[in-house]
């Protein structure tokens, strides 16, 4: 080990630590679920109503049933363990609450839609409301008890709708 | 085929160490055979030479795995790493310890963010790879 050893050392010390960094971000990250429409008491008649009406279009061609309370579109690849993790806690939510349809899309089959909804990762899970519209969506393993919240939510308000 | 997850992360986890001994020794011969590690495992989970010694040692003492996840992402990204390493393995053996370096890295932060935070960037890519070609691509491995 001469001064190549040293160098190789500084590298591999370096990559480590920016690793770690990067580890750490992605974990607090990952499988997050993020707000996308407006809350349920606002105007779902808003601005972004074009936007939305074109998502709808292209979630109702991948099969979302329009009235349908709640449907949870999941996006998945082959190549994709955590989808597998993402399917279950999907599956699970939509056995145990009435209202609520789980639809796995395979995103290698559908790059279409893929794209214009924007996603780049599998597992990506949409929450999309009786509308067609998306109200949360989150990328990665989803978290269970966040999502469970959110569909509880956006069911008591299809039925305040009511 | 269905393979136990805890297998391929202990994997990963000496694939770390061993890319850092590459590293510190700028050993274009160590990243050869770490490279024929990633090929063997590449074909088959069976012949993971790292997956033989987590089945022989670790899992008898582990218990059984609560989940157990598809060989195939394991298998395509034994293949990215097997691609990375050769890349430094060449460039070490060439003399262009830069190349070495820069590919024997990125192997690194592969190797070590699945052993400890769990993440596979191959898998993280490939959807995004797939979007921006539009091109099929050889990820699905025939079944043994």
């Amino acid at each position: 080990m001469g001064s190549s050893g040293v160098t190789g050392l500084l590298v591999a010390a370096g990559v480590l630590a920016v690793a770690t960094v990067i580890g750490l971000w992605w974990r607090s990250r990952n499988g997050r679920l993020r707000v996308i429409g407006p809350p349920p008491s606002a105007d779902r008649n808003g601005e972004d109503r074009d936007g939305g009406d074109r998502d709808a279009e292209v979630l109702a061609a991948l099969g979302v049933v329009s009235g349908t309370p709640v449907t949870l579109v999941q996006f998945s690849s082959a190549v994709c363990a955590p989808c597998r993790v993402a399917a279950r806690v999907c599956a699970e939510i939509a056995g145990s609450r009435d209202g609520v349809t789980h639809l796995e899309v395979d995103a290698e089959n559908q790059l279409d839609p893929v794209r214009s909804l924007g996603v780049w990762r599998t597992p990506t899970v949409l929450v999309v409301d009786s509308t067609g519209r998306i109200r949360y969506r989150s990328s990665g393993a989803v978290r269970k008890t966040e999502l469970d919240t959110a569909v509880a939510a956006e069911l008591a308000a299809t039925t305040a709708a009511r | 085929m269905l393979i136990d997850p805890r297998g391929p992360r202990f994997a990963a986890g000496v694939t770390a160490i061993v890319l850092v001994l590459v590293l510190v020794f700028e050993s274009g011969w160590l990243a050869l055979a770490q490279a024929a590690v990633f090929a063997l495992s590449a074909l088959s989970p069976r012949y993971s030479p790292y997956g033989l010694v987590y089945r022989a040692a670790l899992a008898p003492r582990l218990g059984r795995p609560s989940e157990l996840e598809p060989a195939q992402p394991v298998r395509f990204a034994q293949l990215v790493g097997l691609v990375f390493t050769l890349v430094a393995a060449v460039g070490f053996l060439a003399g262009q310890d830069v190349l070495g370096l820069v590919f024997a890295g990125l192997a690194l932060v592969a190797a070590f963010l699945n052993a400890v935070f769990g993440l596979c960037l191959g898998c993280e890519a490939y959807l995004a790879f797939r979007r921006l070609t539009h091109r099929p691509m050889a990820a699905r491995v025939p079944a043994p």
